[in-house]
C-alpha cells in the first residue's frame, strides 16, 4: 500500500516506537516565542537539563510586542520582563533570537519562512497552534503546550502518538474575488471545528495546486480552527521557488539534492487516508464568520442559520445579531488586517491594489500590522506605504497585535472588528469585542464601504 | 507531578460547548513567566463583570456547587495551545475534567500536568451534568487503574493512553522518559 505525503515525512523522523505506546519523533525545527517558553527554560534549569541542540532552535518576539514605537521601552511592565526573560534565556542557552528592532522580528509563523527556516519534508514544532502554517511546505508542523517545549528543549523529540489521516480536496476553479481565506473558511463551516480532531490534514486539488505559498500558508494555518493538529500540501514546483534563495535555505548543489528528496515526497496514488472530504471551487464565495467560533461562517449573501441549542443561541446573543439575518450593510467601526494567518507581503497587495484611489470611511479605525520586518521592506520597497496613506490607513509595525490583543491592540467592548486573523472567540480582541473573520479583500472593502458589503460586486 | 490513583468528589457542572482556551485563560493573563497563580483567572470573563465583581449568575459562583471535578460541553479546550489554560484548571484547583470531547492539544496539556480529561459517551455526558446540576452532592469517582468512571447515573469506563495511563499513575512524565532515550536520539541524528 502507498504512503501519504503525512506518513513519508512523519516515518523519516521516528526515532523509536513505544510497544503500545507513542512514538519517539525527532524535531528538525523548534521555533520559540516570548509567551509559552519562559515556564520550558525554568523546568530544565529547575532540574539541571542542558538545552540538547540549541542550535536547532529559533526565537522572536511577537504575540506581546507593541506595534508603535518599538524603539521606546515596553510600558507594560509584565510584557517588558516576558521580553527580558527571552533574551536574557536566549543568551544564556546559545539560542538565536530575532527580537523586537531586528531586521529578521516578525510573527514566527510569518518570518520562518521567509528567511528559508521552513522547508519541505521537516518537523517543526513551536508553542502555538498555528504552527500548523508551515505545513503549506510539506512538512510536519505543530503546536505544542510547554511541557512539550520542554520535552523538545531536553531532547530535540516528543513523545507522540501518530495521528490519523485526512484528506480535503478542491477541485475546480475561484471565483473571482475569492481567497484562500474563504476557501479555509468555507471548509470549517462545512466541517465544524471538531471534524479535524486527531488528525492530520492534507489539502490536494486544483486549487491548491493552483495556490501561491502565502495563499497556502493561510490554508495550513487555519487547520486547527477545525481541530486538526495540522495541515500539510504537498511540495512541488511553487514550493520549490519560493524556498529558493531564502537566507536561511540550503542553496547551489545542496538544494538541488533536496528538491529530488522533496520531489519523492507527494502521497502515492494507493495510499488510503482515515477520513476524506471533497469540495467544488464553484461553491465557494467571501465568507464571514457570524458567530464566536471560526465554523460559524456562511457566505457574504447568506442569512445567519438557525439552530436550537444552548451554545449557540449563547454565541449569537453575544455577537448581538438573529438567526436569519443578512449581514450586508451592518456597520463596521474597526478593521483588523494582520497576524499569521493574514499578513504577508501578498496580503497587503491584494488590500494596497482594492485601496488604491479609495479613501477609507472616516468613521473606521483600521490597523494594519503586517507580519514582519521583511515584509514593512516589501511594502515600502513597492511604494505600497503611499498607496495606504492617500486612501487613509497608518501601517503599524509587525506583532501579532489584536488577533489575540495581548499588547495595547484592544477592540473595545461590543464593537465589532472585521478580522483577517484566525478566532472569533468571545474577548479574543479584547474583553466584549465581537469578531468578524474574513479576507484581506474583505477586510479592506469593509474599511472603505464603513460596512459589510458583497466584494464580489465590486470587482469588474 | 503528583500521582493519580482513584479519586472521589463533587463536581461543578458547566453545560457550554466548544469552550476555547481564550474563555479558560485570556490572553491578557498570558505574561507570566512562571506557573503559579494562573487558577486565579480561570474563566475570566465569564466569572467577573467588567467591574470585576463576582458574575452571580456563572456556575463557578454559585455556592451550592462545588469540587475537584468540572463536567463539560463537548468539544472542551478548542482553540489555542497555550498550556496556561491546564495550569489554570489545574491551579483553581480541579483535578478531573469530564467531556464527550476533548480538542488534542488541551488533552495533551492536562495530562502533562496532572490534570485528567475524561471522555465520556454524549449519553453519560448528559445524565452526569442533568444528575450534578440537579443534586450537588452527586459524588462522581475515577478509577485510573480500572479506566473506569461511576456515579448515581452508572458506571462507564473511559479511554486513555497506555503510557500516560503509567506516567498518572506513577507521578513521572515524559523528559524523564525522553532522557532516558538520549543515545538512541544521538544515533538518530548522525544518521540524518
Amino acid at each position: 500500500m502507498g504512503k501519504t505525503l503525512f506518513d513519508k515525512v512523519w516515518d523519516a523522523h521516528v526515532v523509536d516506537k513505544i510497544p503500545n505506546g507513542p512514538q519517539v519523533l525527532y524535531i528538525d525545527k523548534h521555533l520559540i516565542h516570548e509567551v509559552t517558553s519562559p515556564q520550558a527554560f525554568a523546568a530544565l534549569a529547575e532540574r539541571n537539563i542542558p538545552i540538547a541542540r540549541p542550535d536547532k532552535i529559533v526565537a522572536t518576539a511577537d504575540h506581546n510586542t507593541p506595534t508603535l514605537n518599538q524603539h521606546l521601552p515596553i510600558k507594560d511592565p509584565l510584557s517588558r520582563s516576558q521580553l527580558e526573560q527571552l533574551t536574557e534565556n536566549c543568551k544564556k542557552n546559545n539560542i538565536t533570537l530575532y527580537g523586537l528592532g531586528h531586521q529578521y522580528n516578525g510573527i514566527v509563523h510569518v518570518m520562518a519562512p521567509e528567511l528559508g527556516f521552513t522547508q519541505p519534508g521537516m518537523t517543526i514544532v513551536c508553542g502555538d497552534s498555528h504552527t500548523s502554517t508551515h505545513g503549506a511546505f510539506g512538512s510536519i508542523a505543530f503546536g505544542i503546550g510547554t511541557s512539550q517545549v520542554a520535552q523538545v528543549f531536553a531532547s530535540q523529540c516528543l513523545l507522540l502518538d501518530k495521528p490519523k489521516k485526512m484528506r480535503i480536496t478542491v477541485n475546480g476553479s475561484l471565483k473571482k474575488g475569492v481567497a484562500p481565506k474563504d476557501v479555509i473558511l468555507y471548509i470549517i463551516a462545512q466541517l465544524g471545528t471538531n471534524s479535524g480532531t486527531g488528525y492530520f490534514c492534507e489539502y490536494a486539488g486544483d486549487v491548491f495546486k493552483n495556490m501561491s505559498m502565502e495563499g497556502r500558508m493561510t490554508v495550513c494555518n487555519m487547520s486547527i480552527e477545525m481541530g486538526a493538529r495540522g495541515g500539510m500540501i504537498a511540495p512541488d514546483q511553487t514550493t520549490f521557488d519560493y524556498v529558493r534563495g531564502r537566507k536561511f535555505a540550503p542553496s547551489g548543489a545542496e538544494f538541488d539534492e533536496k528538491v529530488a528528496y522533496w520531489n519523492t515526497l507527494a502521497t502515492d496514488d494507493d495510499a488510503v487516508f482515515d477520513q476524506e472530504y471533497e469540495f467544488d471551487a464553484s461553491d465557494i464565495a467571501p465568507m464571514i464568520t457570524y458567530g464566536t467560533n471560526p465554523g460559524m461562517g456562511i457566505r457574504i449573501h447568506e442569512n445567519i442559520p438557525s439552530h436550537d441549542d444552548a451554545s449557540f443561541k449563547k454565541s449569537l446573543a453575544y455577537m448581538d445579531f438573529e438567526a436569519g439575518d443578512s449581514l450586508l450593510e451592518t456597520p463596521i467601526n474597526y478593521v483588523f488586517i494582520g497576524s499569521c494567518t493574514n499578513a504577508r507581503i501578498e496580503d497587503f497587495r491584494v488590500v494596497a491594489s482594492y485601496v488604491k484611489g479609495k479613501q477609507k470611511a472616516p468613521h473606521v479605525h483600521a490597523w494594519l500590522v503586517p507580519g514582519s520586518q521583511e515584509v514593512v521592506k516589501q511594502i515600502e520597497q513597492e511604494g505600497l506605504n503611499d498607496v495606504f496613506a492617500e486612501a487613509g490607513f497608518t501601517l503599524r509595525q509587525p506583532g501579532c497585535s489584536a488577533c489575540l490583543a495581548m499588547n495595547d491592540d484592544k477592540i473595545p467592548a461590543g464593537e465589532y472588528c472585521v478580522s483577517t486573523s484566525n478566532r472569533n472567540f468571545e474577548g479574543r480582541q479584547g474583553q466584549g469585542a465581537r469578531t468578524i473573520l474574513a479576507s484581506p479583500l474583505m477586510a479592506a472593502a469593509t474599511a472603505i464601504a464603513g460596512k459589510l458589503i458583497d466584494v464580489t460586486k465590486q470587482l469588474n | 507531578m503528583q500521582k493519580f490513583t482513584t479519586f472521589t468528589d463533587t463536581a461543578i457542572p458547566l453545560a457550554i460547548e466548544n469552550i476555547d482556551t481564550d474563555q479558560i485563560i485570556p490572553a491578557r493573563f498570558l505574561k507570566a513567566t512562571d506557573r503559579k497563580g494562573f487558577g486565579d483567572n480561570v474563566f475570566r470573563d465569564w466569572r467577573f463583570n467588567s467591574d470585576n465583581t463576582p458574575n452571580k449568575d456563572f456556575i463557578l459562583n454559585n455556592e451550592r456547587y462545588g469540587g475537584e471535578i468540572l463536567v463539560t460541553g463537548h468539544n472542551f479546550g478548542c482553540g489555542s495551545s497555550r498550556e496556561h489554560a491546564a495550569w489554570a484548571l489545574a491551579g483553581y484547583p480541579f483535578k478531573v475534567i469530564i467531556s464527550s470531547f476533548f480538542a488534542d492539544i488541551f488533552k495533551g496539556n492536562a495530562l502533562n500536568n496532572g490534570l485528567l480529561p475524561i471522555e465520556v459517551s454524549p449519553a453519560f455526558l448528559a445524565s452526569l451534568l442533568n444528575a450534578v446540576t440537579e443534586n450537588p452532592a452527586t459524588q462522581i469517582t475515577i478509577n485510573l487503574e480500572d479506566q473506569t468512571i461511576s456515579s448515581t447515573v452508572g458506571v462507564e469506563s473511559f479511554e486513555i493512553d497506555g503510557y500516560k495511563k503509567l506516567c498518572l499513575l506513577n507521578g513521572y512524565d515524559d523528559i524523564d522518559f525522553l532522557i532516558s532515550k538520549k543515545e538512541q536520539i544521538e544515533a538518530f541524528e548522525a544518521s540524518l
